[in-house]
């Protein structure tokens, strides 16, 4: 097991991220942040919170979104729902999608259609925590990201909320 | 996680897991519903009969609109106008159908027991019981289920009365079933003609004959429907004594002194098993059960097709 971000890193790599999207749309009236359930939550938790804290507006606009019933993988595999709380509208708004590792791309590919659902939005820019550079499946980079990284398909990079890092084992 | 079951024949056989599952997956469909656009792409790749033998209104409606929600492909049968009258058997109709490459089967039947019989002879396509003679109606159960938690939050502990034709009800043995399962109390209340000879010590429920005490009781009182279409033989006197001794009107719920939430699956006898001020009353779920089936019916049908690969 390797640890790819302490703590004290992912602490820093969080609030930087915040800043980056900050600096990228000053004006959050029209920005809506989407966190991809389940395993982007508490990431997107995250950058909520401190950009409500370094921001001077009020708190931004922000929804869960659960993918499920868009999987490609769905006859394979039934997975079971979690909740979307996404109630507002996101036509011609700029949607912020977060989640927290990008590997295949294929959540992102679910995502973005779930999204269509919601209305037609202005922009939708992807923000990861950890960018996994091989093994892509479909043609989808971030836009903002905390690490990226090389690794094989054998290895796995998690997100241990519990201890506040990022590991690849 | 997903069902122990293939098929939803009725509660009866239904461990307390699977209902939890279906009801959860339900409250997720719900919001789906209230959505702009409210489709998902799910069961793109299945193709759904549904098989009506018997009259329907809601029942057809719902599943077809949860079918189509989930971007299913959907064939409606009637019995009345199909070869049936021709003297085609079930078993040979189903075997037609599904042969021009059908993944489910959702069906009603007058005969009890019928979806059973086809679940045997097909064993690898999902059938969706919609209600089969007196015996179950297991969608029916599931939303129920569901209203009443989403208003009262559990149903663990509730007390649910069940009013009326007991005897003929689907609706009520399903709801039995399930009601006691997940740790609620039932109540049976209705004309001693009406109510089975042993439903109390098979099923573990209490029987009240007198309405008035039995609604004091409850939380909630599900009022079944007077199946006319069910009785051959004279059961009661008539209608308006019916409505007597078991109507549920605005009188006698204003001498008990706790609001209980009223229940119907449809279709109402007005002015016979309730008053219409009753039934349009604010205590009243009835549309909110119609408008929950939908999403009820969508859980049941996603998490039975995902089976589908798995088997072959």
């Amino acid at each position: 097991m390797q640890v790819l971000l302490s703590p004290q890193q992912l602490d820093l790599t969080i609030k930087r991220l915040c800043y980056q999207l900050l600096e990228n749309d000053d004006n959050l009236s029209d920005v809506v942040f989407v966190g991809i359930q389940p395993r982007g939550v508490q990431f997107s938790n995250r950058i909520i919170d401190f950009i409500s804290e370094i921001s001077n507006s009020e708190k931004p606009s922000y929804g869960l979104l659960d993918i499920t019933f868009y999987r490609d993988d769905i006859r394979e595999e039934l997975h079971i729902p979690k909740e979307t709380t996404l109630t507002q509208s996101i036509e011609g708004k700029k949607v912020v999608l977060i989640d927290d590792v990008l590997y295949t791309g294929r959540t992102i590919r679910a995502a973005l259609d779930a999204l269509q659902d919601f209305g037609r939005p202005q922009k939708v820019m992807l923000c990861v925590l950890v960018n996994r550079r091989f093994n892509r499946e479909l043609p989808i980079q971030p836009d903002f990201y905390g690490i990226a990284i090389d690794t094989t398909a054998s290895q796995k990079v998690k997100v241990d909320n519990e201890n506040n890092r990022v590991i690849l084992y | 996680m997903q069902l122990s079951t293939k098929h939803l024949l009725g509660i009866k056989d239904l461990p307390p897991s699977d209902i939890s599952l279906i009801l959860s997956t339900a409250q997720q469909f719900k919001e789906v519903l209230q959505r702009p656009i409210k489709k998902v792409p799910s069961l793109r790749d299945v193709t759904i009969v549904n098989l009506f033998y018997e009259n329907s209104t809601r029942t057809r409606i719902s599943f077809e609109l949860a079918e189509k929600r989930l971007s299913a492909d959907t064939i409606n049968f009637a019995a009345s106008g199909s070869s049936v009258s021709k003297g085609e058997t079930l078993l040979d109709t189903v075997n037609n159908i599904l042969s021009m490459k059908v993944d489910m089967v959702v069906m009603r039947h007058s005969a009890s027991g019928a979806p059973h019989f086809l679940s045997k002879h097909l064993p690898d396509t999902a059938i969706v019981n919609a209600g089969d003679g007196i015996n179950e109606h297991p969608t029916q159960a599931l939303l129920d289920a569901f209203s009443i938690t989403e208003k009262l939050g559990t149903l663990e502990g509730k007390k649910i009365l069940l009013i009326g034709d007991i005897m003929h009800s689907r609706v009520a043995l399903s709801n039995i079933y399930l009601l006691s399962k997940m740790g609620a109390e039932v109540m049976l209340s209705g004309p001693p003609t009406l109510m089975p000879k042993y439903m109390e010590a098979a099923l573990g429920v209490k029987i009240e004959y007198n309405l008035k005490k039995a609604l004091a009781w409850c939380d909630v009182a599900n009022v079944l429907r007077i199946q006319l279409e069910r009785q051959n033989q004279v059961l009661f006197s008539s209608l308006r004594e019916y409505n007597r001794a078991y109507g549920v009107t605005s009188k006698l719920l204003n001498e008990i002194d706790k609001e209980i939430m009223i229940m119907h699956p449809g279709p109402i006898n007005r002015g016979v098993e309730i008053d219409s001020d009753v039934a349009d009353s604010s205590q009243s779920v009835i549309l909110k059960q119609v408008e929950n089936g939908v999403a009820v019916r969508m859980a049941v049908l996603y998490l039975l097709s995902g089976k589908k690969e798995l088997n072959s």
